[in-house]
C-alpha cells in the first residue's frame, strides 16, 4: 500500500465516519450541476472580459482561467480513484462529469488561444505548435482528451467493452502530464502553482503504477 | 499625485496613449509579486520619500545624491514612447523625464567608462516578491554607454502629467522605448559607470533566453514565443496581433548604433 495497512486502517477507523456520511452525500447529490457550472463559468468570463471586469488583458485572464481550471478538474478527476482506494471516498460518479467539463475547457482554452490570443494568424500559430514546445505539449493535451471525450457515452462503454474502455482512458495520463508540462514551460521565473499540479499529477500516476505493479497490468481496474 | 509640469518632445509617437488605468494596473514589477495585479495592490507600502540614488564607478562626481539633487533645475519632457514587453504585448505610456544622458554629462563621465550598470531597491518588508528568491535581487539592469547617452533614453519621473505612480517603478525609473519593457528598470537607487559589461537579471537568470542587448527585434524570436507579432492593450477583446517594428519602431534613430553587430548573437 501507499500508506502502512496499519496507518492506513487508523486513518479509516477515525475518517470513517466522515467518509460514509461524504459517500452518502455524493450519492445523493446529482451530477448536473458540474455541467451547468462548466456553461455558466466561460459565460461569465466573457462576459468580464467584455465588461472590463479582467482587466487591461482580459485575452490572457480568459486563456490563463479556462486553461487552469482544465488543469485543475484533470487533477481532481484522477484524484477519484485513489481517494476510492485509499480512503473509501467513493465519487466515481462525478468522473465523467467532471472529464466533460475539463475538455471543454480545453477546447475553450485552445479556441481563445487561436482565436483571441494570436488573431487567427494561422502561419504563426502553425508554426507556434511546430516549434515552441510548450505549445506543442498543450496540442498533445488537447489531442489525447479527444478520443475520452469521443468514448464518454455509456452505449461507448459498451460497445468497447470494459478492458479495452479503461485501457484507452489511460491517455488521461498523457493528458494531464502534457497540461501540466505546458504549464510549467511557458512561464517566466519560478512560481509555486504549475509546479503543485505537476507534483501532484505525478504522486497519482506514482500511486497508481505501484497499483498495477501489485496486482498485474492486465488486471487493472478502473484506468 | 504631483502635477508635474512638461513640454511635448519630437521623440513622441502620435499613436493615442493607453489609459492610466491600464498603464498602472498591468505590470510586471516582481518585487511586489508575480502577477501582473501585484504590483498595484502592494505598491502602495513602499516608501519613496526620502529617496537617494548612489552614483559610482568611473564618474568624475560620485556620490550620493538626493532625488531632488537630480532633478532640480531639470527641465521636464513629455515623452509618449511605445511599450514592447518581451512577453509580446505592447502599450503607450506618456512618460515624463529627462535624458539619463544630461544627468551623464552633470555627474561627469571618465574616459574608461564603457556601460552604465543599474539596481533598483531591496526592502523586502516593503517589498514582499523579494522575500522569495524568485529573481536574484537586486534586480539589475544595464546599458552600453553610448545607449546610455542617447536622446531616446529617459529617466522618468512620472506619467500622464502626474509624478510617477509606485508600480511603475516611483520615484525614478529608466526608460528605453526601442528595447525589451525589462531593461527599463524601476525605483533606482544605484547607476554605476564601468569599462566592463555589467550583469543584467533575467540574462542571469536565463542567458539563453535574456540577451544583454534585449532590443525589440522580430526577426528574433524569444526560444519559447515569436517575437514577430504583439498584442496592443486595451485594444479590445477582437483586436488580434499587430506586427512588430523593429527596434520597436525607433530604428531611424538607434539602428546606427549596432551597426556591424549581429543582432542574432547580440540579442
Amino acid at each position: 500500500m501507499w500508506i502502512s495497512e496499519p496507518m492506513s486502517r487508523l486513518m479509516l477507523a477515525g475518517g470513517a465516519n466522515l467518509v460514509d456520511r461524504v459517500n452518502a452525500l455524493a450519492r445523493s447529490v446529482p451530477t448536473w450541476p458540474i455541467y451547468l457550472a462548466g456553461l455558466i463559468y466561460p459565460a461569465l468570463l466573457f462576459w468580464q472580459a467584455i465588461t472590463g471586469a479582467l482587466g487591461a488583458d482580459p485575452v490572457k485572464a480568459m486563456e490563463h482561467a479556462l486553461g487552469i481550471w482544465a488543469l485543475r478538474l484533470i487533477v481532481l478527476g484522477l484524484a477519484i480513484t485513489p481517494a476510492r482506494r485509499l480512503l473509501r471516498l467513493n465519487l466515481m460518479k462525478f468522473r465523467r462529469a467532471i472529464g466533460l467539463v475539463a475538455f471543454w475547457f480545453v477546447c475553450l482554452h485552445f479556441l481563445t488561444w487561436a482565436v483571441l490570443d494570436m488573431g487567427l494568424l494561422w502561419g504563426q500559430i502553425a508554426a507556434d505548435i511546430a516549434k515552441r514546445p510548450y505549445v506543442t505539449a498543450g496540442i498533445v493535451g488537447l489531442l489525447a482528451l479527444i478520443p475520452l471525450a469521443a468514448t464518454s457515452t455509456d452505449s461507448a462503454i459498451r460497445r468497447m467493452g470494459p478492458v479495452r474502455w479503461r485501457r484507452l482512458h489511460r491517455l488521461v495520463h498523457v493528458a494531464a502530464l502534457a497540461g501540466a508540462i505546458h504549464y510549467v514551460w511557458l512561464v517566466k521565473a519560478w512560481p509555486v502553482e504549475p509546479f503543485i499540479y505537476l507534483g501532484l499529477i505525478l504522486a497519482f500516476q506514482a500511486i497508481r503504477l505501484r497499483h498495477f505493479l501489485r496486482i498485474g497490468w492486465q488486471a487493472g481496474s478502473a484506468g | 499625485a504631483a502635477r508635474l509640469q512638461a513640454r511635448p518632445s519630437r521623440y513622441s509617437t502620435d499613436e493615442a496613449p493607453n489609459s492610466f488605468e491600464d498603464i498602472t494596473s498591468y505590470n510586471n514589477f516582481y518585487e511586489f509579486g508575480l502577477d501582473k495585479s501585484d504590483p498595484a495592490a502592494n505598491a502602495h507600502r513602499l516608501t519613496v520619500n526620502p529617496w537617494s540614488v548612489r552614483i559610482d564607478g568611473l564618474v568624475e562626481r560620485p556620490g550620493t545624491y538626493d532625488l531632488s539633487d537630480l532633478t532640480r533645475g531639470v527641465a521636464l519632457e513629455e515623452r509618449i514612447y511605445r511599450f514592447r514587453c518581451v512577453e509580446a504585448w505592447a502599450m503607450v505610456v506618456p512618460w515624463i523625464g529627462f535624458e539619463l544622458g544630461a544627468l551623464l554629462n552633470r555627474v561627469g563621465v571618465k574616459p574608461g567608462a564603457r556601460f552604465v550598470a543599474f539596481e533598483t531597491l531591496v526592502r523586502p518588508d516593503e517589498m514582499p516578491g523579494q522575500r522569495r528568491p524568485v529573481l536574484d535581487w537586486p534586480y539589475r539592469e544595464g546599458l552600453r554607454l553610448d545607449e546610455a547617452m542617447h536622446p531616446l533614453t529617459i529617466l522618468a519621473t512620472g506619467l500622464y502629467g502626474e509624478e510617477l505612480p509606485k508600480q511603475n517603478g516611483a520615484p525614478i525609473r529608466l526608460v528605453v522605448p526601442w528595447k525589451y519593457g525589462f531593461k527599463s528598470i524601476k525605483s533606482i537607487v544605484r547607476i554605476s559607470l564601468t569599462d566592463r559589461m555589467p550583469k543584467t537579471t533575467w540574462n542571469m537568470q536565463n542567458p539563453r533566453e535574456y540577451g544583454f542587448y534585449a532590443n525589440v527585434n522580430p526577426n528574433v524570436d524569444h526560444p519559447r514565443w515569436s517575437q514577430a507579432t504583439e498584442r496592443r492593450i486595451g485594444a479590445g477583446l477582437f483586436a488580434g496581433r499587430q506586427k512588430t517594428q523593429m527596434f520597436n519602431g525607433y530604428g531611424e534613430y538607434v539602428a546606427g548604433l549596432y551597426a556591424g553587430q549581429d543582432l542574432r548573437v547580440d540579442f
